[in-house]
């Protein structure tokens, strides 16, 4: 072997080794790079008790009840397992809307519900004009009431 | 070009030092007319969203700064790699000339993305994956670009940052599927390679032709960069002081 062999080859050993550690370190830290828990995993005891924690999941459609203060929100996040109830004071953001993915950080409350103290609303990766999003719902209404359409 | 083209040839500094001045009017001027064209698009032409309404226009910005800040690393530690097996000196000026403008982009990526995340998802800033391991990649730049300035010997400080930029590589996948490998705040792509784009088709062009523009501008920027780092590494050599005499 060359020298420059060598060097070629001890580089491309370095970045394969690098690259396993890098791999067994991060599945080591699998849980604490995740961002969030999903319902599921609260219900399955996951997430850590009396300390703050981030909850992700879909806001229910039909779920989002406004206090009358104008900024208490209950509403209810699913992952289409599980549910779990949450609540939250202060200001939403634009996103924010039922069917939409959000990302509350706060804690678990006496009666299972959880308290957050701040929602964040988590988009998807559709882009598409306003008629193109209204004709994709009617489709789908279209089908929903078709009988035999299977859902 | 023949097939037999000396590539060799274009890795000493005196034959690629006028090449590269000639080729940096014609990427510049690439760079403005698809900058103009691709703002234009996407500011003018592009349709609103139907959730996110204008504000979505940034990704026109913030997408191909982030892909940019992800290619020029790679492309970086490739050169700095090079440079370091066959030892050839016009490789690590390469490196040293990408690090700048990638830097430029990770930090406009992470910049425009606050300033979309404030909006939309109701915060500047969040450590999930996504966002902490673009953060770790302008950590890496910057690295890179100090440790090469620390070192005087030109030798030992193109082995040292070379090494680190190779090292620093692996960060570069991690970015890229951070979204599907973990739970993240940040969204997952919507340019795929296996399953197609879920965005509209001008929206998609727009972001397109932003993306040539930014390959035109950092080619542009990183020759006009690299014949500098050639003039100082090379300042005692006689092309050097023919180059200066005839003031090209």
């Amino acid at each position: 072997m060359k020298p420059r062999h060598k060097r070629l080859a001890f580089i491309l050993a370095g970045v394969a080794g690098l690259a396993v550690a890098a791999g067994l370190v991060l599945t080591a830290l699998k849980g604490n790079i995740q961002l969030f828990f999903s319902p599921s995993e609260l219900v399955a005891g996951a997430a850590p008790e009396g300390r703050n924690f981030r909850l992700g999941g879909l806001v229910e459609e039909g779920s989002v009840q406004r206090e009358t203060d104008g900024l208490t929100v209950h509403f209810i996040v699913t992952d289409n397992a599980e549910r779990v109830k949450v609540t939250f004071t202060g200001i939403l953001p634009d996103l924010f809307a039922e069917g939409q993915g959000v990302v509350a950080t706060g804690a678990l409350g006496p009666g299972g519900v959880f308290l957050a103290k701040e929602v964040l609303a988590k988009h998807d990766e559709t882009y598409m004009p306003p008629e193109v999003a209204e004709a994709l719902k009617k489709a789908e209404q279209q089908k929903a009431t078709t009988p035999g359409s299977g859902i | 070009m023949g097939l037999n083209l000396n590539w060799f040839k274009y890795s000493s500094p005196a034959t690629f030092y006028p090449l590269a001045g000639k080729m940096i009017p014609y990427f510049a001027g690439l760079a403005v007319v698809l900058t103009v064209i691709g703002l234009y698009l996407g500011f003018f032409v592009a349709p609103t969203d139907f959730k996110q309404g204008e504000g979505y226009r940034i990704i026109f910005i913030h997408v191909p700064a982030a892909w940019m800040s992800m290619l020029i690393y790679v492309v970086m530690a490739v050169y700095a790699g090079v440079g370091l097996v066959f030892n050839t000196r016009l490789s690590s000026l390469m490196a040293y000339a990408l690090a700048p403008t990638g830097a430029m982009f990770t930090f406009l990526a992470l910049w425009t993305g606050a300033l979309w995340g404030k909006p939309m998802w109701g915060t500047w800033w969040v450590w999930d994956a996504r966002l902490t391991s673009e953060l770790i990649l302008l950590f890496l730049y910057i690295g890179f670009m100090s440790l090469r300035a620390a070192i005087d010997d030109p030798r030992r400080a193109a082995r040292a940052s070379g090494l680190l930029a190779i090292v620093g590589v692996i960060n570069v996948p991690i970015i890229y599927k951070s979204v599907e490998w973990w739970n993240t705040l940040h969204q997952g792509a919507t340019v795929t390679i296996s399953s197609g784009t879920s965005m509209e088709s001008t929206m998609l062009t727009a972001m397109a032709v932003m993306v040539f523009a930014f390959w035109m501008y950092t080619i542009a920027v990183v020759l006009v960069r690299v014949r500098c780092e050639m003039l100082e590494a090379e300042q005692h050599t006689d092309w050097v002081a023919d180059a200066v005499r005839e003031g090209k």
